[in-house]
């Protein structure tokens, strides 16, 4: 019986201290320290948040570089994957699906190899990145869509692109949400 | 004895189907849940028969499967009729012999041996056969113990000492005495000791129990393995008979240590016992191989028990000659072991081999006493005294003279030297000493450093001065000593270390002996040894050797090793199982699967035959190893455990890869299937 | 791989075992109760708990006390928290009004989260309310990991204690591992956490108008604090959906380095912990050893499965880089940290995830149901790990400590019939179970119809999630649905099955070591610190795995890498 009373007053107190106590002292030191990454490395323009730089949001018009595919189509209240088994049927039909497009979209010869990640969905479906490879199997079409110069897109991509260990070492990638900004910037500025 | 002969084999094939009487069976649950198996496949091949069902594959796994069965049986028939054998020697002896019991009132009454109670008192006489187990309380005897030890030499048997005991079958060669039965009928150890090797009554030691526990829940979780595979097979669209997926549930079960578990039990008993040693339960053996300290009295284990005479020392002014003499005279008649190598000692100096030297005339004996503490001679001359410096300092001193210092300090150096100075004294003067010395027995330090070897460290327990006990135990190489201990000292030293966690072991056979026995982990009573000693101990040593300890350990490990080896044998064994049977079962419908078929087993059938009968066969091919045990060398553990851990882990992973392919291929060889 | 991949790979272990010896060390001092760093701040609010709820800090329990705490306790979390959830409708803290949480998937979430399992059969965005979600559930992260924590104690003290009747103070023990290791860890892990994006707020979800004119709704929260004890504390039930592949709970590189050291980290730290308490750290190092090697076998065949391009996706017009197997993983992990995340959150019965398990290669995936069903030894579970391991340790001695011809004992102490039904129970009941509920899974339509993969994935789907229920670790292949009667009812069973079957046996067996005599180290006994020690336990634990699962595997994941190889898809 005192084990029980004990059991139910310290379940209470640590409840009280883990449940409250630590969770509003974090926030109240996060919002503190780190106000802009605490909520949500939101990005504007023009005095509107346009997204965070964090989460990836859909591009579907040629004029952007496309992310890659989302289960939940980037629905940001809302994450999640295919959950695909590598034998399944459906899966690699969606692949093959998507391969189609992609090289149609971009003017690919029917038997291009394409990027994996550019027809594989993340497992988020928020994946903010693409590889540089599907990037770059995107250029001709954002020079052409655009009208401007190939190398210019190619050094906007040059610029955005991260390495993937602390932007020294590692595969490149580049966050689709900031390259398709400096490309609105630049036109802009044109 | 040959366990290999006709005779055993036949007696064995018959037992084994005795055994299999479900309601015997049952104790050994692995191989009961076999024939359980057997039974389930026999009805089912029984079905596809009726029904004109193709039915070979079912009838060869439900065969195999009662041979697995009836094999296991065998080993453990084998290794009781082999212990029962030993006994059945030892007993027939006992049959067919009267003993005289004396009654109240001085009257005697002749009955046969099987009547004697606890309590009874016989008198036995010169050639006849002692009808029990007891304690002579009159008379001395030689006795012939080769019934039961094998040793052809006879023993002498006394009342009153420690050496009183005598054995039931044992003959008496010359004497008359009178005996206290001490068991009754049905109890004597010779009795024990049949019970011990008769599976039905033997109690499981604690490490089998634990052993047992492991093997029947490795059996239900293959069970379950095994009966939840169709609903699996189900899903992906198979199906499977019920032989097979017994076949699987025997081949995956750990059958192999089932099998042979009570065996190594019973043959380890049989194994102590032709080492004469007789246990009288399966635990003092198991805690035998874990024994990490030994008791061993310094007297008659590690020394020949007699200080013998090694060195003559002359005081100044002394003839040496004349020291000689005087130790001589004192000695004559001193029939003490000490006297004689006096004596010994003397003649060899004197250079007088083979001269009679009788006691001079009108010279007077005075024999040791406690209370003066030396013994010697009165001539007419002179009175010679040899003894303990203090003793004869006293009595020097009483008479007058006196002790010349240089005598002294001898004495105090020979102590030092961990040896017995004797002042000899002439009159009212010392004239010298002699060295006495303790003689440690001829290859003791080679198995005392076995022993340590083996991890266990050796304790001498004496009554001499530390002096003494050190330079003995220097020179025997134990690890430590304790020196003027009194009988009760043991019981305090075995529960000081028992605090500390070791395992002790002891020999004794004094009736002072029997509490340390008692608290002793493996107690071994010499056979010669009072009754009292041999009831406080859980082992007898017919021989009553006081090294028999190595043995006893030895093999106690022996049978903990086999266990063990056989364990992970037979758990290794089952990784090869999988690949014969899984890709059997289901490459049908996968030919994907084949690809496990590693040993490319001629056909699914097969396959799966082959796996059963290589399963069935190894316990046979096993038996010669599980009773005669894995072989204990005395080397480092770390050795040890790899060279075990290879021979049977690594080994039986790979052994039956290659014992099923080769059985495969005379599968189809002959095509049984 | 290249060179680079190696260096990091080897910097973030060589890292991850300083700290764990240093944490061991802290943490071997603090449970003998010596005084530490932090004593000077906690050791008042520790003191004032004691004094609040009427502990005695000095007090001793039998393990039969110590037990029936360790259930009350438990009992109070679950009974606590299926309130909580079911009445969440009458409550405060629930904006988006969401109504009581439907019985199964309470019952579900309740067992879950008390037994350190974190399986989320349920969205949590869609179903908890504020209040459960901080008052209930977070509060389990602390409180689970906590008294696993504290279980394997009595364990520990089993083998050092001589003739002891006691085991230790679970209360003590509970709020030692809580207020003195997750906590201070918990705030590090998750300042650091939010300066490198993981939100904590209490601000509601964000609009935001995208580039191409839609509106986008941002779910935020107070994540960061959440997630710091779920790495810590082996817990592993997400903020998000998406858990720990989703950019808020795991935005960098950076952060995903961060949160795997913490996954691994305390798990690391309690075997060299347990080689400082007995005071012999080479038998720490020794389990360690053996952890470690199943650790870098499994990742090295992960690796070696998703390094392979799936011919599958070759075939379908795709180029193979490095990363070819990106289904299901964040191009800012790629192949190889999605590799090192889920080996390390499988063999800690974490079950957090930063790539969706489902879409792993097969033989990926064979790998991370062996490390969950073995019983999760491999480091483990934060306390428990530890537990299962030094099972398996006891189980081996049985088989090869015969072998030197004596009988089995360990640092010490002889192991008895005892010891072995223990030992029998807590290795061999959850793998029953689990096999046995995977075969009645497969036979019913129930089970059936939520697979969301056909043919050998979809038997593989169900063969985890029951492997990750029994091994309390929460991870799935989570196109699995599981959030129907039957598998909330029978996932429940499971975790309950995984969390007690180990921990009970265990204090049986603390309390049973304890009483026992030292038996002093000789040159006979068997050395446990040793390479045929390692090789040893390794093979145990492989050959039990093997057997148990092998019919079941080869039917599963490995079927299914050969239909792969054909290019046969279902």
């Amino acid at each position: 019986m005192k084990q029980f009373k004990i059991s139910i007053l310290i379940f209470l107190v640590l409840s009280f201290v883990f449940g409250i106590l630590y969770p509003l002292s974090m926030t109240g030191i996060g919002q503190i320290l780190f106000p802009k990454k605490a909520n949500g490395s939101v990005v504007f323009l023009n005095g509107r948040i346009i997204g965070s730089e964090l989460v990836g949001q859909s591009f579907k018009s040629p004029w952007y570089f496309h992310g890659r595919p989302s289960v939940v189509n980037y629905d940001a209240s809302n994450s999640g994957a295919s959950n695909f088994g590598p034998t399944n049927k459906k899966f690699i039909d969606q692949v093959r699906e998507a391969a189609e497009r992609v090289k149609r979209e971009n003017g690919l010869p029917a038997d291009a190899k394409l990027p994996p990640d550019m027809v594989l969905a993340s497992a988020s479906g928020l994946d903010p990145d693409i590889s540089l490879e599907s990037a770059l199997v995107q250029v001709n079409r954002i020079a052409r869509v655009r009208g401007i110069d190939r190398p210019l897109v190619i050094e906007i991509l040059n610029k955005t692109r991260e390495k993937q260990y602390f932007n020294l070492f590692g595969n490149s990638f580049v966050n689709v949400l900031k390259l398709n900004l400096a490309l609105d910037d630049l036109q802009k500025r044109k | 004895m040959n366990l290999w002969q006709s005779k055993f084999i036949l007696q064995g094939i018959q037992e084994a189907f005795v055994k299999l009487n479900p309601f015997t069976l049952w104790r050994n649950l692995v191989m009961f849940i076999v024939e359980i198996g057997s039974i389930i496949t026999s009805i089912v091949t029984i079905i596809y028969i009726i029904n004109n069902q193709s039915y070979s594959l079912s009838l060869q796994i439900t065969l195999w499967l009662w041979a697995t069965v009836l094999f296991s049986n065998f080993a453990e028939a084998l290794a009781e009729i082999q212990g029962k054998a030993r006994a059945a020697s030892l007993r027939s002896t006992r049959e067919n012999i009267s003993a005289t019991i004396l009654l109240d009132g001085g009257k005697s009454e002749t009955v046969s041996a099987a009547l004697l109670k606890r309590g009874d008192v016989t008198v036995i006489n010169e050639g006849e056969i002692i009808p029990g187990d007891g304690d002579i309380i009159e008379g001395t005897a030689l006795v012939d113990e080769s019934a039961i030890t094998g040793e052809s030499a006879p023993v002498i048997r006394e009342s009153g000492g420690d050496r009183c005991g005598v054995t039931g079958g044992t003959k008496l060669i010359s004497g008359k005495i009178t005996v206290k039965i001490t068991v009754n009928e049905g109890e004597s150890f010779l009795d024990h000791m049949i019970g011990m090797v008769e599976s039905a009554k033997r109690q499981k030691t604690p490490n089998e129990i634990a052993l047992n526990i492991l093997l029947v829940s490795l059996t239900i979780l293959f069970i379950v393995v095994v009966f939840t595979l169709p609903a699996f097979m189900r899903y992906m669209g198979m199906a499977t008979g019920i032989s097979i997926l017994m076949a699987l549930l025997v081949c995956l079960m750990p059958t192999t240590i089932g099998a042979l578990l009570p065996a190594i039990g019973i043959a380890g008993m049989d194994r102590l016992l032709q080492h004469n040693v007789v246990a009288m339960s399966g635990r003092a053996i198991e805690a035998s191989g874990d024994v990490t300290t030994v008791l061993l009295d310094k007297t008659g284990t590690i020394t020949l028990g007699n200080r013998m005479a090694t060195e003559f020392i002359t005081a100044e002014g002394t003839d040496r000659n004349g020291l000689m003499q005087a130790a001589l005279y004192a000695s004559i008649a001193d029939e003490t072991p000490e006297g004689r190598s006096i004596v010994a000692l003397a003649k060899k100096e004197l250079k007088i081999h083979g001269r009679d030297i009788r006691q001079p005339e009108e010279s007077r004996f005075i024999p040791f006493t406690p209370e003066s503490g030396m013994s010697g001679i009165d001539l007419k001359t002179k009175k010679i005294r040899k003894g303990a410096y203090k003793s004869i300092e006293a009595y020097i001193k009483k008479s007058g003279g006196f002790i010349p210092d240089e005598i002294r300090r001898t004495a105090d150096r020979i102590g030092l030297e961990g040896d017995t100075p004797l002042v000899v004294a002439e009159n009212r003067r010392a004239i010298g000493l002699i060295r006495l010395r303790d003689v440690v027995k001829l290859g003791i330090a080679l198995r005392l450093a076995q022993l340590r070897r083996m991890g266990i460290q050796s304790v001498m327990i004496t009554g001499d001065n530390p002096l003494t006990a050190a330079s003995i135990a220097a020179e025997a190489g134990v690890d430590d000593f304790m020196a003027q201990a009194k009988p009760e000292t043991k019981l305090e030293i075995i529960r000081k270390y028992q605090h500390q966690g070791q395992l002790v072991a002891m020999i004794g056979d004094g009736t002072n002996d029997a509490p340390a026995l008692a608290q002793a982990d493996v107690a071994v009573a010499m056979n010669a040894g009072t009754q009292a000693a041999r009831e406080a101990a859980n082992m007898i040593d017919l021989d009553s050797s006081p090294t028999k300890l190595l043995d006893i350990v030895e093999i106690g490990k022996e049978i903990l090793i086999t266990r063990g080896a056989l364990t992970t044998f037979s758990i290794a064994n089952d990784v090869a199982k999988y690949f014969a049977i899984i890709p059997a079962m289901f490459a049908v419908k996968y030919p994907h699967l084949g690809i496990l078929n590693i040993m490319h087993l001629a056909s699914p059938s097969s396959a799966i035959l082959s796996a059963v009968i290589f399963n069935a066969l190894v316990i046979p091919a096993l038996i010669p190893l599980a009773l005669r045990g894995v072989k204990y060398r005395v080397t480092t553990v770390s050795s040890l455990l790899q060279k075990n851990f290879f021979i049977y882990g690594i080994g039986g992973l790979i052994l039956p890869f290659i014992g099923i392919k080769l059985i495969d291929l005379l599968i189809a060889l002959f095509a049984m299937i | 791989m290249y060179y680079y991949d190696i260096i990091f790979i080897t910097s973030f272990f060589i890292l991850l075992i300083i700290s764990s010896v240093l944490l061991g060390k802290y943490m071997a001092g603090l449970y003998d109760g010596k005084r530490t760093f932090l004593s000077p701040v906690i050791r008042p609010l520790e003191l004032f708990i004691y004094r609040l709820c009427g502990i005695s800090e000095t007090e001793e329990m039998t393990w039969k006390r110590y037990a029936r705490a360790f259930v009350i306790f438990n009992a109070t979390g679950i009974a606590f928290l299926f309130l909580l959830q079911t009445a969440q409708g009458f409550l405060p803290l629930n904006p988006q009004r969401l109504p009581g949480v439907r019985w199964d998937t309470a019952l579900n979430a309740a067992v879950s989260f008390v037994t350190n399992t974190n399986w989320q059969s349920y969205g949590g965005e869609t179903t908890m309310s504020y209040l459960t979600q901080m008052l209930g559930l977070a509060v389990q992260n602390f409180l689970s990991a906590g008294i696993g924590m504290a279980v394997v104690l009595p364990l520990i003290r089993g083998f050092i204690s001589r003739e002891s009747e006691t085991v230790g103070n679970i209360w003590v023990d509970l709020t030692r591992s809580v207020l003195y290791i997750l906590l201070p860890l918990s705030i590090v892990v998750c300042l650091v956490l939010i300066s490198l994006g993981v939100v904590q707020t209490l601000k509601p979800s964000l609009i935001a108008h995208t580039l191409e004119g839609a509106q986008q709704v941002i779910s935020v929260g107070p994540a960061a604090s959440q997630i710091a004890i779920k790495q810590l504390g082996s817990n592993g039930g997400g903020f998000f959906n998406a858990n720990s592949a989703h950019p808020f709970e795991n935005p960098t590189f950076l952060s995903d380095l961060v949160e795997n050291f913490s996954i691994l980290l305390i798990p690391f730290a309690f075997v060299f912990m347990f080689g400082y308490m007995i005071k012999k750290s080479r038998q720490g190092r020794a389990l360690f050893m053996v952890m470690l090697i199943l650790f870098i076998m499994g990742l090295g065949i992960m690796l070696y499965a998703e390094y392979q391009p799936s011919p599958a996706l070759t075939h379908a017009g795709l180029a193979a880089p490095v990363n070819i197997n990106m289904e299901g993983k964040e191009t800012r992990f790629g192949v190889l940290w999605s590799a090192l995340w889920s080996q390390s959150t499988t063999v800690t019965s974490n079950g957090s995830v930063n790539s969706m398990h489902d879409s792993f290669m097969p033989l990926s995936g064979l790998v991370q149901m062996f490390n969950i069903g073995i019983g999760e030894v491999i480091f483990g579970g934060v306390g428990v790990g530890l537990i299962g391991m030094l099972f398996y340790v006891i189980l081996s001695m049985f088989v090869a400590g015969l072998m030197i011809g004596r009988t089995p004992e360990y640092l010490g102490k002889k192991l008895g019939p005892y010891e072995m039904v223990m030992a029998m129970i807590s290795m061999l009941l959850p793998m029953i179970a689990l096999v046995i509920f995977s075969a009645i899974a497969i036979s019913t339509a129930a089970g059936i119809s939520s697979l969301n993969n056909p043919s050998s994935h979809g038997l593989s789907e169900i063969l985890y999630a029951y492997s990750s229920a029994h091994g309390n670790n929460g991870s799935a292949f989570a196109g699995l649905n599981a959030n129907i009667v039957f598998y909330n009812c029978t996932l429940a069973a499971g975790m309950l099955i995984g969390r007690f079957a180990t921990i009970l046996p265990a204090l049986a067996v603390a309390g049973s070591l304890a009483k026992k005599k030292i038996v002093p180290d000789s040159g006979a006994t068997f050395p446990t610190t040793g390479v045929m020690f390692i090789i040893v336990v390794i093979s145990v634990i492989i050959i039990m795995g093997a057997l148990t699962f092998f019919p079941v595997y080869s039917l599963g994941p490995i079927l299914e890498h050969l239909f792969l190889n054909e290019l046969k898809l279902f």
